[in-house]
């Protein structure tokens, strides 16, 4: 019985959440549907806990869904660097069920919150089904379950700001470009190759030569996940999508959403496209390396002018997304590697810095750095969580940030990219700036209304909060774990190792065994 | 590459009605300020992908593909029209949500013009307050 | 039980550290708390005097503590120019919290636990600097010091702390994240090790033309060094109450700057490979500016503090010109001045805040004739001001004859011609101060005699807690003359290499 369950451990990852979902709706009650999300959610964080042990050393599972065999059938592939990113992704889905309970009470309407769990569970299932899958048309499908949820979600912060229902909207129409772009490169690979599992895929990308069919595809799937990423200029639904949105989805998103996108495009630059293929090193050297050092310096200076502390983060994320985006235009492993641990990493402290900043919101009942005056001394806890991550957004040593800023200028080093090197410290230092706005204003300036009682966080959304925070310094103290993984992952999508090693789960019993998809004509 | 002659892009007009079908989707998407005629966009734009997909699953003389005895017998790809079920699946959930935020966005601010909408979000970041939906004509 | 190495290092960072805690539970009761911050200083010198015995008989204690990634170690290891450090900034800690006491006391400042809480962390944080064994070690406590001092220098919450605080923030953070850490990633990428190697780890590794601009990333990303034109924060950071001037400003911030600064020039360059390259000959010249430059702007400034931070930036720029002069003397020399200086330094600022305590004068102009009420401070001040000349018989002479031996030595004649000048310009700046006390009327009696009465109702002297720790310092300045042998045979490994450093010792310590 065990054996049967561990075997269909890649499915259940998904299929977990996606039937909580419903049972969160249909049972109506808040409580209940708060436990189903919790029990749910700690469920697919043991398996991908157990996942991720099963192929750290550079095997890979391949599980064939309801039996049909790959490259027809639908698979479900899990290599190092998938397994990270479920870990990051279903790690901080089961926090967000502790610290939910008490940031939504204020922020949306108690009929709703059944509705609010049954989206959340439907967005994680997204993004760990976007992860775990290695069919490209999959990903699209999982891609739009996590955004329609996302969406819905975002709406939800209306009772609290109305403005939450714009910013979902013009979310909306974005996220469906780029998810039509997306699935347009998809659908001419899909007419050049005849196939669409990934693996499949890159085998006959590779006996294609110079071929502008494919280079349309590549930019359109560039293209459609940079907006999902919200790679710079493409970044505008995410700053009001950020701040108007729940404290707790703010957080969840922040901390998963773009980074889920980010693997995405790893996923087809390296697995699906590699190296080898010219018109992509191009591209990385001259498009997606330009835009991310532009992302690093405008979003950064754009944080620094924030009086909306959700904004500013959600600037700041921007920023981020540039430094992860830069390791992968350094061409080599390092880079690839300092990206992950980036990915990791940062998806640690923003988490942590929403959550922190979903407590302050929750009592001060404002985002608004002005109003949040003196909140050092009001809820010292609270506030120290916030430091504490930011000096990880910094990069100080001891730090989570400060591991990633190691790797990434280390690559910048050995690429003898001086200038990125350079620019990559120069913009820590905007960071530093709109950090300290925040520090200066709680520690150093009075309250402004001293007279009113501000009480600290409630315990469980302080605990989840400094957990993430907590992670964020122990990963900056001991980063053997995070550089481990990292680097297994960037030696899968690089192809050095030999992942003929597959553990194939589900023995095939295909019922079509040899019919191949004709391509046009 | 073949040359572009005229032979060669009349054999192509599936792809030109996919590229006209998505530009006007996307320039009604862009240029609109009303909420609605946004989605309507949307969905010509997401449309153009469906038609680009099965296009390329149809082939001339094919049959519909259901097994048969006769081995010869030539079908049209399935796989296509399997993935745009799917893809429909997904673009008619995703209009069914925008129109659901449009209704709350038209009880919330009394609008769904976006230069109205633009206007009203600007007063209530300066005043603070958002003005009721009866008070707008 | 019996003290072995790994658990003396590991002490001399958890003191410090478990007193910043205690002190942190101890926020109601003061005077616990009080005691608390004595009996760690107290505790903290112990461990690192019985460090400096057993360094001194040629041990070399080391403690690793885990990797933080593959290759980078959080690893210690002592030697002796990391234990001179030590011992200065763990003994100058005693007499600081003494003096703290007296000084938060006496001013009521609010925030007490706080800042001794702060600077606590700070000490533990030099204490790492101290006595890290690679550069990724110290660059993370080169980071802690400096985020520890950011609540010390902002204590006062006002407009002008804020904005102090803010420069020493930015200036220290800039420079540390925008070119030293560069610097150190870029020293990895190219030898792939970062441990402090006698000799250095980059000859062979780097093209030589590369040289000067890795030191100069260096050199301007030890922040703390107060090189010009980074040297802005250090008269800013004047806002702290004094004790934090006294200490950190004057002793373990700076002194961790250039202790960073000598051994970057002797563990990561070599002496050897900076005189081959000829990589230092400019910051040389910048550190030759830097001391006349400092110093000429101490002489503008009335506000005495500010006047002992310049004095502070020229002096700092005396230790990176010995190291810059790439000679076995000047290393000598220069980590000479880190003891000198400081217990000169200290002394100084101790008696700015005595005087601040006792008639809440800041500026120069104010202090007319106030040398005949407070005899003891204004001593104390002329002691430490002959000591940071350079005067015999007081510890600052050694390092500075030697400083000016390693010019001789390289043939630098214009050093020397700067370094003689420079002398001549803090007798300018510092001894005004002291004969302005003794010789000029006080201002109040000429102006209101009726008012104040008679001569007997004279401001007397600040409380004793206040005023002993600069006396005892001043002695220390004349006691460091008589021992300077000690610290010439500590250091001789460092400056000479290792193979003398047995010749010295009389034989192989085993």
């Amino acid at each position: 019985m065990l054996e049967q369950l561990t075997h269909h451990l890649p499915a259940l990852q998904t299929v977990i959440p996606l039937i909580a979902a419903p049972l969160c709706m249909l049972f109506g009650s808040r409580h209940i549907a708060w436990t189903i999300t919790l029990i749910a959610s700690l469920a697919t964080f043991v398996i991908s806990c157990v996942l991720l042990a099963q192929v750290i050393d550079g095997s890979v599972i391949s599980y064939h869904l309801g039996g049909w065999e790959p490259p027809l059938g639908i698979e479900y592939r899990i290599d190092a660097f998938n397994a990270f990113v479920l870990l990051i992704v279903s790690g901080i889905g089961a926090l967000i069920p502790f610290y939910a309970p008490a940031s939504i009470k204020s922020e949306i309407p108690k009929s709703l919150h059944s509705y609010f769990y049954t989206a959340y569970l439907l967005c994680l299932t997204g993004l760990l089904g976007v992860t775990v899958t290695g069919d490209a048309f999959n990903v699209f499908v999982f891609l739009e379950v996590s955004s329609l949820s996302t969406y819905a979600l975002v709406a939800m912060g209306a009772k609290k700001d109305p403005r939450a229902l714009t910013s979902a909207f013009n979310y909306l129409v974005m996220g469906t470009i780029g998810a039509t772009f997306f699935v347009l490169g998809l659908g001419l690979l899909y007419i050049l190759t005849g196939t669409l599992n990934m693996v499949d895929l890159a085998d006959k990308i590779l006996l294609l030569e110079d071929n502008r069919t494919l280079n349309v595809a590549f930019a359109f799937i560039l293209v459609g996940l940079g907006l999902k990423i919200a790679m710079f200029p493409m970044h505008l639904w995410l700053p009001n999508a950020y701040a108007y949105a729940p404290s707790a989805v703010t957080a969840f998103l922040a901390a998963t959403a773009t980074k889920v996108a980010i693997y995405t495009l790893l996923r087809f630059l390296f697995t699906v496209f590699s190296f080898d293929y010219p018109f992509e090193v191009q591209t990385l050297e001259w498009v997606v390396l330009p835009l991310a050092i532009m992302a690093m310096f405008a979003a950064s200076i754009v944080a620094i002018f924030q009086t909306n502390l959700k904004r500013l983060l959600a600037y700041s994320s921007i920023a981020q997304v540039g430094y992860m985006l830069l390791g992968v235009t350094f061409l080599s492993k390092t880079g690839v590697t300092a990206t992950i641990i980036h990915l990791f990493n940062h998806a640690v402290t923003k988490g942590g810095l929403f959550m922190a900043v979903g407590a302050l919101v929750l009592r001060y009942g404002s985002p608004n750095i002005e109003d949040l005056r003196g909140a050092g001394r009001q809820m010292p806890w609270t506030m120290a969580a916030f430091v504490a991550g930011g000096l990880s957004l910094i990069g100080v040593p001891l730090t989570a940030g400060f591991i990633s800023k190691w790797y990434l200028i280390s690559a910048a080093f050995e690429a003898n990219h001086w200038v990125p090197a350079i620019l990559i410290v120069a913009s820590s230092l905007l960071a530093v700036i709109y950090v300290w706005r925040v520090v200066e204003a709680a520690y150093l300036q009075e309250p402004a209304n001293p007279t009113r009682q501000i009480k600290e966080a409630p315990p469980m959304m302080l605990i989840s909060t400094w957990v993430l925070i907590g992670a964020s310094f122990y990963f900056g103290i001991d980063a053997s774990f995070t550089t481990h993984a990292a680097s297994a992952g960037a030696d899968m999508l690089l192809g050095s190792v030999d992942n003929s090693a597959h553990i194939i789960l589900e023995p095939s019993h295909s019922l079509i065994p040899h019919v191949t998809p004709h391509g046009q004509e | 590459m073949e040359d572009l002659t005229f032979d060669f892009i009349i054999a192509r007009y599936n792809y030109w009605l996919v590229i006209t079908l998505m530009m006007t989707g996307f320039y009604v998407v862009v240029s609109r300020g009303n909420l609605i005629k946004k989605i309507v966009g949307l969905n010509l734009f997401q449309t153009s992908v469906f038609m680009l997909y099965i296009s390329a699953g149809k082939i001339i003389g094919g049959t519909a593909p259901i097994f048969t005895d006769n081995p010869d017998e030539v079908y049209s790809n399935p796989l296509p029209h399997v993935l745009i079920l799917t893809a429909i699946v997904v673009g008619v959930a995703t209009t069914a949500l925008g129109l659901a935020l449009i209704i709350r966005i038209k009880e919330t601010f009394g609008s769904i013009e976006e230069d109205e909408l633009l206007k009203i979000e600007h007063d209530y970041d300066t005043t603070g307050k958002m003005p009721t939906a009866e008070g707008r004509p | 039980m019996p003290l072995t190495h790994e658990t003396a290092i590991a002490l001399a960072l958890i003191i410090p550290f478990a007193g910043m805690i205690l002190i942190g539970l101890s926020d109601r009761n003061s005077i616990v708390r009080d005691i608390i911050s004595v009996l760690t200083s107290l505790l903290l010198f112990s461990v690192t005097f019985w460090l400096l015995r057993e360094v001194e008989a040629g041990a070399v204690p080391e403690l690793i503590l885990f990797d933080v990634m593959p290759g980078l170690s959080m690893a210690f290891k002592i030697e002796p120019l990391g234990m001179l450090f030590g011992v200065v900034a763990s003994g100058l800690w005693i007499v600081t919290a003494l003096y703290a006491i007296g000084y938060m006391r006496g001013n009521k400042e609010a925030h007490q636990t706080r800042f001794y809480m702060c600077f606590a962390l700070a000490i533990s944080a030099s204490m790492g600097i101290a006595f890290a064994s690679n550069m990724f070690t110290l660059f993370i406590f080169y980071e802690v010091l400096t985020l520890s001092t950011y609540p010390l220098v902002a204590h006062k919450q006002n407009a002008d702390a804020k904005k102090g605080a803010r420069t020493y923030l930015s200036i220290l953070i800039g420079t540390s994240i925008g070119f030293q850490l560069l610097a150190i990633i870029w020293t990895w990428v190219a030898t792939g090790t970062l441990d402090f190697v006698h000799g250095g780890i980059l000859s062979g590794h780097l093209d030589d033309s590369f040289a000067p601009v890795l030191l100069a990333l260096y050199a301007f990303g030890i922040g703390k060094a107060a090189l010009m034109p980074f040297h802005r924060w250090l008269p800013a950071a004047m806002v702290a109450p004094t004790p934090v001037s006294a200490l950190l400003h004057a002793v373990a911030v700076v002194k961790a700057g250039v202790f960073t600064m000598l051994k970057v020039g002797v563990y990561i360059f070599g002496i050897d490979y900076l005189s081959l390259t000829g990589a230092s000959d400019w910051l040389m010249w910048l550190a030759a500016a830097s001391i006349l430059i400092a110093s000429i702007v101490a002489m503008t400034k009335d506000n005495l503090k500010a006047r002992l931070a310049y004095s502070t930036v020229s002096q700092l720029s005396y230790i990176t010109l010995a190291m810059a002069l790439a000679s076995s003397l000047g290393v000598m020399g220069g980590a000479m001045h880190i003891p000198m200086h400081a217990m000169g330094k200290i002394t100084l600022f101790m008696c700015a805040g005595a005087i601040y305590v006792a008639t809440h004068k800041t500026n120069i102009s104010q202090m007319r004739g106030l040398g005949r009420t407070m005899p003891f401070t204004y001593a104390a001040f002329l002691i430490g001001s002959l000591s940071i000349i350079g005067l015999p018989p007081f510890g600052g002479a050694w390092s500075k004859w030697y400083i000016l031996l390693a010019a001789a030595d390289t043939g630098q004649l214009i050093m020397i011609g700067v370094l003689m000048v420079s002398s001549l310009l803090n007798v300018a700046y510092l001894l005004p101060v002291v004969a302005q006390g003794f010789f000029l009327p006080n201002p109040d009696d000429l102006s209101e005699p009726a008012a104040k009465g008679s001569i007997s109702t004279r401001i007397k002297e600040a409380p004793l807690l206040v005023v002993l720790p600069p006396c005892l310092t001043a002695i220390g300045c004349f006691l460091l003359f008589f021992y300077a042998q000690e610290i010439y045979n500590l250091l001789a490994p460092v400056a000479f290499g290792p193979e003398t450093a047995t010749a010295v010792l009389g034989g192989s310590p085993s």
